[in-house]
């Protein structure tokens, strides 16, 4: 086999180069997502960065590649004759073979990463085992059916908090939430506010703990990168901590009827003050006095 | 014995000339016609409910039809599109007109199973598409029917829904039962497997895919309608039934599905590439073991669509890995197309623009497919914009490109004329423009919160939703010039010749249009389908 030329190397490690670089700066200054608003958040961001970045790469790299082939490679007029009769390189394909793997293999270990700074491996069913029990009971008792009771025992799926299981009981707020054709709703149950609003102070582990009572919906807001589906007869949950007040869209993601459209919601990040005059406000027994 | 001698079938009992193709035909070729005109006016149906959907999505309040109604046109659309007009087409269509060529036969194995097969699916689709009109109302939860909303929507329509599809499936598996009997058992004595053009490694690829999963669509589709019919309980919460389950079941079809619409079109990319590149396949066998690892994947990721629906961490992360890997063998068979074409000679044909577009489109898709792979990152665009874009770019700019690439390169074997270059350039280019409007905005509609099967949306996204609509509007239009193409070609286009394209793989070497034998005395030995470049010696025999 011949040895190739250096030129050829050279010309192969400067395109290389700044294909990558350009992947990186692409991916790393073209803002493709809306505010960061969960504690959540930024960890998606970075990991949306990296992603864009190996994208933009390996899509503008097979691109170039793919256009240069086309025009260098082009059939002149008159010419009849074949290309060259090459059949493989196996060399070549093992390279091949080992690029996709290789970062397939980072990007599957580094989203892993994320996934459990995010709470994602957190055993939901660990701090409900001792109503764990208690659903079995009821489960007898209701011969199955879904209900409030078993709502509160087994959790099916969805996220568990980042360090929530650290932090000390009460810290974090619960919030039962209830998905309907064609609107969400709020409870809270240590405050017993009922509210078509989700409100809640910033810097606060919420963990919501959600039902559906009549198809399936989905509970999204953009900017927490959260999203979690509302399952009727299997409760999920979905925990996080918001960081910037304002008021963002809750919107309903699954296709739950002609209305699925218009199924929206907001939440209102406060300060932890404005949150308390909010909890007051609303209270019932601050409006009966 | 001799199998599937068509003339034996056919003789005078069947029509000839152009009615034939109203018949219940054996011929293979004529069954592969059948299926694709019969596929392409469904997709003229598809597209006109897209661009009801694209109509009605131009501004943000829901204002174009009533809400029900826009529930029953995205099901129709999304049903119409997989199941009569990428399924049947890029399997049925070209897999029957090729397959019998490529393994030297005379027809396909079960000549009458495969025409059972095609007559299965016209009655389904006036079926599916006259629930609107018959019972009321047509399915209106979507082409993935999930439980409980499918049991809450009017039940007639859905019920038809059922029905249909149940008969696209039982197609399917006919179809794919016939292609494994024929790529296995009908092969032309001294032809061995390792032989065969890369079509018939992918649709045997695809078709123990359609035989492994699509039974379990049809069990659970049955399921479904004893929930809808009957009140079982199946996937009913308020009887004790299972939601999830459903999903579980749904997408073990179909997200094998996904390739089922896509191996196919890899196959037929890959013939298509050596012809007009004048150079052989680049790497044949890792081509045949990325295709059977695809396979076997393909069968193991079906919850990458479930990752919000409650399921446990574990699995979330195995279906993350599994899925990612797929990217492996996939990225293999797109670097050996491009090492395919390094070193060519390209003639950028209609054929080919709609090959390398494929390949563009599909790198795009598939990148976003890896990426949505993750569950962190699925999480944030599961049921958005992000993933209509995503897999628009996978069936459209993947699978449908190449129907049309394979249109412009099969057309004068199918009729012994050539298509105009000049028009099929043009609908080339408004295909490739229209197409990249129309789904790239919608990636970032769904990273900023815009959810999928919405009628209406914040009004922030509106001047995005437009270009999309101005997009759908040029695919439209792009429609066009393929059809005068198609309808004047027919009547005068330029004479073809036997081989325009100077090809190597079998069914070039017999007559356009072929004899109903498909070969005058025996089948020839192709062992070599892809041999460009090694007799550059001998004068190449041009035809004008």
């Amino acid at each position: 086999m011949c040895i190739v030329p250096i030129r050829t190397v050279l010309t192969v490690i400067t395109a290389t180069t700044a294909l990558v670089l350009t992947g990186l700066w692409v991916g790393y200054n073209v803002n493709m997502l809306p505010l960061d608003a969960s504690s959540n958040a930024p960890t998606y961001d970075a990991l949306f960065k990296v992603l864009f970045s190996i994208g933009m790469v390996l899509f503008l790299g097979i691109v170039i590649l793919l256009v240069y082939s086309l025009f260098r490679f082009r059939r002149r007029s008159g010419d009849l004759s074949d290309g060259l009769a090459i059949e493989g390189n196996l060399p070549l394909e093992i390279v091949w073979t080992a690029i996709p793997a290789i970062v397939v293999l980072f990007v599957g270990i580094y989203s892993y990463d994320i996934y459990e700074r995010m709470g994602g491996m957190v055993a939901l069913n660990d701090h409900s085992a001792m109503a764990h029990t208690a659903m079995d009971h009821s489960a007898m008792d209701h011969s199955g059916m879904a209900s409030g009771e078993v709502s509160q025992a087994r959790v099916w799926g969805g996220i568990g908090g980042a360090g929530m299981d650290a932090a000390p009981t009460g810290a974090v707020l619960p919030v039962e939430v209830t998905a309907m054709q064609f609107a969400f709703i709020f409870h809270y149950p240590d405050a017993n506010i009922t509210s078509g609003e989700l409100h809640v102070p910033t810097g606060q582990p919420v963990e919501l703990h959600m039902e559906a009572r009549d198809v399936i919906h989905a509970f999204w807001v953009p900017q927490f990168r959260l999203k979690q589906d509302v399952i009727p007869g299997q409760p999920t949950v979905l925990s996080f901590t918001a960081t910037k007040a304002g008021s963002y869209p809750i919107v309903c993601a699954e296709l739950c009827g002609p209305y699925h459209g218009g199924m929206r919601s907001t939440v209102v990040v406060h300060e932890p003050e404005a949150y308390a005059t909010w909890l007051q406000q609303n209270s019932p027994a601050s409006t009966t006095t | 014995m001799t199998l599937a001698n068509p003339s034996d079938f056919n003789g005078n009992l069947q029509p000839q000339g152009w009615l034939r193709y109203f018949s219940f035909s054996l011929d293979h070729k004529v069954i592969g016609l059948q299926y694709l005109v019969c596929g392409f006016i469904f997709y003229l149906i598809g597209g006109a409910l897209a661009g009801a959907i694209r109509t009605e999505l131009a501004t943000p309040l829901s204002d174009f039809m009533p809400r029900d109604t826009y529930n029953e046109v995205l099901t129709l659309h999304g049903t119409v599109m997989i199941f009569l007009w990428i399924v049947p087409v890029v399997n049925g269509a070209f897999g029957n007109y090729l397959i019998p060529f490529y393994v030297g036969a005379r027809d396909m194995a079960f000549p009458r199973l495969n025409a059972v097969a095609f007559w299965l699916i016209p009655p389904a689709g006036i079926l599916l598409i006259s629930s609107y009109f018959i019972a009321g109302a047509a399915a209106q939860s979507g082409w993935t029917a999930y439980p409980p909303l499918s049991l809450t929507t009017p039940a007639a329509g859905q019920v038809v829904w059922i029905l249909s599809v149940l008969l696209l499936g039982g197609s399917s598996i006919f179809g794919g039962i016939n292609f494994i009997a024929t790529i296995l058992k009908l092969r032309r004595p001294g032809l061995k497997l390792m032989q065969l053009p890369m079509y018939c490694w992918a649709m045997l690829g695809t078709s123990i895919l359609v035989v492994l999963s699509t039974p379990v669509l049809a069990g659970t589709l049955i399921l479904l309608s004893f929930d809808i019919i009957a009140h079982t309980g199946f996937f009913n919460p308020a009887l004790g039934g299972n939601v999830v389950v459903y999903q579980h079941l749904f997408w073990f079809y179909s997200h094998p599905a996904v390739y089922i619409m896509v191996l196919p079109a890899f196959g037929l990319v890959s013939e298509i590439l050596p012809v007009h590149a004048r150079k052989p396949l680049f790497g044949y066998t890792t081509m045949v073991y990325s295709i059977m690892a695809i396979v076997f994947l393909g069968l193991i990721v079906w919850a990458h669509h479930m990752f919000t629906s409650g399921t446990p961490p574990w699995m979330r992360l195995f279906f993350t890995i599994a899925t990612s890997f797929i990217a492996v063998p996939t990225g293999i068979k797109f670097f050996n197309w491009l090492a395919t074409l390094w070193g060519g000679k390209i003639a950028l044909n209609s054929a080919m623009l709609f090959s390398c577009a494929f390949i563009v489109n599909f790198v795009f898709g598939g990148i976003t497919g890896v990426a949505l792979a993750q569950v962190p990152f699925d999480i944030h665009v599961h049921d958005t914009y992000f993933v209509v874009g995503h897999f628009h770019y996978i069936v459209y700019g993947g699978t449908v490109f190449v129907i049309f690439a394979s249109l412009y390169h099969w057309y004068p074997k199918f009729t012994g004329r050539m298509l105009n270059e000049d028009l099929g350039r043009l609908h080339f280019l408004l295909t490739f423009i229209g197409f990249n409007l129309c789904f790239a905005p919608q990636h970032w509609l769904g990273l900023n919160g815009m959810p999928r099967r919405v009628a209406e949306y914040d009004p922030t996204f509106t001047t995005l939703n437009q270009v999309s609509s101005v997009g759908a509007l040029l695919m439209a239009i792009s429609t066009i010039p393929l059809l005068i193409n198609v309808v004047v070609t027919a009547l005068n286009g330029k004479v073809a010749g036997d081989n325009p394209w100077n090809a190597l793989t079998p069914e070039w070497l017999t007559s356009s249009p072929p004899p109903v034998e498909n070969w005058i005395g025996e089948a020839p030995l192709v062992t070599e389908p892809y041999g460009y470049g090694q007799h550059q010696d001998q004068p190449q025999e041009v035809q004008a």
